[in-house]
């Protein structure tokens, strides 16, 4: 009963999803207030609907009913209660439910918090995301049904993939779902605007918070997939430059140009049509690293929900949704009004730059991650791209982006001095130097001292702007702390923002000095890594809820005295006949010992051991820039519809 | 051309891009369901070709090979790329010792890896190989069109590729697929 009620309100979310696109975008071109104020209400309903459906599908894995065909082929009855209800959506139907959830909770957001909003850009709004929305849930109603049943029912359910047992899964494609569809709303806006033909200052005020949102959701998702990739999968690396992790990168790069580009319109009314693009351009980014991994057609090592001959579907709808925004860009935005111009030099200048390098990023990305595509397509030739191609196109692209993001919120509107600029910067590129310097002579890796020299810049230069305006150690303390306290949010979350991407290239330069060796011991032997004596003491068995594991016991001490007791092992889960290793971490936040337990033969065991360093910055700055985002939301002036309360305030780059 | 046409055609650029995009999309789905295109599947180009020219130095004491020396036995033979740094490499290892004892001409290549570490590698794990060359730099290894290591390709007596094997060799494929292929190639 209950898979039938959860059908039953899939359908309907369509139905009520199709009336949200329809009728709105109706309203709204004929200036009709009665059908423009349906729309808050169809879009409160479409959540309704499609929670209560989720909801079922989320019921019928946590009860065991192994006649509904995705239960039984994604969960079983001895898995642990978390793993049946995260099982729902690490498969393919429950995925793309989850996805259509969000992009309700979307057109929620903005009926709930869009009440300023002048009515018919509010119906558009709406209605784009319930367009969107219908096409979505069409898909999730016919050709990937998650409430298809089976009979006879089978006596117990397939069970999840291994790998995907983890409180990590639980947490990261929500997450990173979240900010995915959260993209949707500043390309709704986009849309909207392109039909009412009209971007200005308060549309840009409007997008903002909505982009800053996503892009917090999307930063958190992606440092989710990374964390759990470097301990799961226990290869010793955070970043191995698969599709499916490029897939979540696009829209980032091009989500942070966004964020960055709307502020010019905000401020002074430029880069409007270029704005609007960018907005089209993050979510479709979004759309085909959604789908693009599902239909299967990019071959990656850890898509685990792939199904091909749904593709032609998808592309349809794809087809429909981007092509259709971009034809509605091509007609529309050539009339759309010119922008006003600035000098090089200037805040404008310097958010002009991040947005060419970091779409200059996005795009050797994403010719690397479908080049294997396009050489099977036009050359019929197999092949892949790895990790030399993206290291030797990003970084030099990486630099004088780092160099500019010190730089740029120095810099005045308008017009602008580059030389007191970089004056007022001489310490953070002194410190800077010296870092490089200090680390290149006592460690002789370049990679890693451009690195921490970077990540040096990127922390000091963050609060350059800051320590000016507070006139830190020019003014009595008390007047620094009143003038601090009287900082717009946003300033601090753009000085955080940027500090968590310098801890982040920390950890990144980092884990370039990282060591790790194989060996094949018995036990009571020891090893030398890293100026750590790891031995063996040695194995046994232990049995699991779902699995029974081979546990290897291994102590590490330096200098005789014991620094770790750890206990990698192998999982050998009976019901998939899977062996998944499962790493054995520790970290003090300096340096991670990481060992993976191999196979076993004539009494050896096959020991893979990492000494990791600073590996935990790398996702700490992560969520430093999310919290920096955050913070930058809670500006009052952010809020859609809030009045400036300083307009003479200037929002950071 | 005046302004206005001049933005009118800029603005269809990205339209332009993105169809172009569907369309390639769209034709390796077709091609996909017809099974012409599988982007899971590691295709060699080498099946059915003859070797790769190349000639490598030796890992000590070993001398080092050419792709005329592996000819030049007209036998079928093996040629193995392996590293000291790869774990299904080590766990291969005791399945190419067999291979060697039931009278088969390994080859090997020591794929981007220092020589004293490939040294103690062979100490630690046997040496099944005819001959060990080293590929330092890995140049070989892309005329091969090498996935990862370890990787085995099957050469008749004629020097003609007729298997590749990417990942490590385990006992069920060396008695099922590699031992009957060798058979049938000495015939």
């Amino acid at each position: 009963m209950t898979p039938e009620l959860g059908h039953f309100a899939l359908a309907l979310a369509v139905a009520i999803a199709a009336a949200q696109a329809v009728l709105p975008l109706m309203g709204a071109h004929n200036r009709d207030a009665r059908m423009m104020a349906a729309a808050p209400a169809l879009a409160v309903g479409h959540l309704i609907a499609l929670a209560t459906s989720f909801g079922c599908l989320v019921w019928s894995g946590v009860v065991d009913d192994f006649s509904v065909f995705n239960v039984a082929e994604n969960s079983s009855s001895t898995e642990p209660l978390v793993y049946r209800i995260t099982g729902t959506w690490g498969n393919h139907e429950g995925s793309i439910l989850l996805w259509c959830l969000i992009l309700a909770c979307c057109g929620c957001a903005v009926a709930a918090f869009g009440r300023n909003l002048p009515s018919s850009l509010r119906a558009r709004v709406i209605g784009v995301l319930g367009f969107t929305s219908a096409g979505f849930l069409l898909y999730a109603l016919t050709v990937s049904n998650p409430f298809l049943r089976v009979w006879p029912p089978p006596m117990d359910g397939q069970n999840i993939n291994p790998l995907l047992q983890d409180p990590g899964l639980a947490i990261h494609p929500p997450v990173l779902y979240a900010g995915y569809v959260g993209f949707a709303i500043p390309f709704a806006f986009a849309i909207a605007a392109l039909l009412e033909g009209r971007v200005d200052a308060a549309w840009g005020r409007w997008v903002r918070p909505w982009a800053l949102g996503a892009w917090c959701l999307l930063t958190g998702g992606i440092a989710l997939g990374s964390w759990w990739a470097y301990y799961e999968l226990g290869w010793g690396g955070f970043w191995f430059w698969d599709p499916v992790e490029n897939a979540s990168l696009l829209p980032w790069l091009a989500g942070t140009a966004l964020l960055h580009s709307a502020i010019v319109v905000e401020k002074r009314e430029a880069l409007k049509t270029w704005t609007v693009l960018l907005a089209i351009g993050t979510f479709s980014l979004s759309l085909c690293g959604t789908f693009m991994v599902r239909s299967g057609i990019l071959n990656s090592v850890h898509s685990f929900a792939s199904a091909p001959t749904r593709g032609v579907f998808i592309l349809v709808l794809l087809a429909i949704v981007i092509g259709g925004s971009l034809l509605l860009f091509a007609m529309r935005a050539p009339v759309l009004a010119a922008s006003g111009i600035f000098a090089p030099v200037s805040r404008e200048g310097a958010l002009v730059l991040n947005n060419v390098l970091l779409c200059s990023i996005c795009a050797v990305v994403l010719t690397g991650t479908t080049y294997p595509l396009i050489a099977a397509l036009l050359f019929n030739a197999a092949l892949s791209v790895g990790p030399p191609y993206f290291h030797l196109t990003v970084v030099p692209l990486l630099v004088p982006l780092f160099a500019a993001m010190s730089v740029g919120p120095t810099l005045p509107w308008k017009r602008a001095d580059l030389l007191p600029a970089l004056l007022r910067l001489w310490w953070a590129a002194a410190l800077a130097a010296l870092v490089g310097i200090a680390v290149e002579a006592g460690l002789g890796r370049a990679f890693a001292a451009g690195g921490f020299a970077a990540a040096a810049w990127l922390i000091t230069g963050a609060f350059a702007e800051l320590v000016e305006r507070v006139r830190l150690f020019r003014v009595p303390l008390a007047v620094t702390r009143a003038r601090a306290a009287a900082q717009p949010l946003s300033v601090w979350g753009a000085a955080v923002a940027h500090a968590g991407m310098g801890i982040t290239v920390a950890g990144i330069a980092g884990m370039s000095l990282a060591t790790s060796t194989i060996v094949s011991v018995a036990p009571g032997s020891t090893v030398r890594l890293g100026g750590y004596e790891w031995t063996l003491l040695g194995l046994h068995d232990a049995p699991g809820p779902d699995y029974t594991a081979r546990v290897a016991d291994l102590r590490v001490t330096r200098d005789g005295r014991q620094v770790a007791m750890f206990h990698p092992s192998r999982r050998a889960f009976t019901q998939q006949q899977q062996t998944v290793s499962d790493t054995a971490i520790e970290t003090n936040l300096v340096r991670d010992l990481y060992a993976v337990m191999g196979d076993e033969r004539n009494g050896q065991v096959v020991l893979r051991l990492h000494v990791n360093y600073l590996a935990p910055w790398i996702w700490l700055g992560a969520l430093v820039m999310a919290a920096g985002g955050g913070l930058s939301l809670a500006d009052r002036r952010l809020r859609v519809g809030a009045p400036a309360r300083r307009s003479a305030a200037t929002v950071p780059a | 051309m005046d302004a206005i046409t001049r933005r009118r055609l800029l603005m269809l650029t990205p339209l332009a891009f993105a169809a172009a995009a569907g369309g390639g999309f769209w034709g390796l789905l077709m091609r996909m369901q017809e099974g012409s295109y599988d982007p899971h599947s590691l295709p060699s180009m080498l099946v059915g070709k003859p070797l790769p020219a190349f000639s490598l130095p030796g890992q000590p004491p070993s001398e080092g090979f050419s792709n005329l020396d592996v000819i030049a036995q007209g036998r079928p033979t093996l040629v193995n790329f392996f590293a000291s740094w790869c774990i299904p490499c080590i766990e291969e290892a005791p399945t190419l010792m067999q291979l060697k004892d039931d009278g088969v001409a390994i080859w090997g290549i020591a794929y981007k890896d220092k020589a004293d570490a490939t040294a103690a590698f062979l100490q630690q794990h046997g040496n099944p190989y005819v001959r060990v060359a080293r590929d330092e730099p890995g140049r070989v290894a892309i005329d091969f069109g090498l996935y990862g290591v370890p990787e085995t390709y099957v050469v008749d007596r004629r020097g003609m590729v007729r298997l590749r094997w990417a990942g490590g060799v385990s006992d069920a494929v060396a008695r099922g697929t590699i031992a009957p292929l060798l058979k049938s190639l000495a015939r």
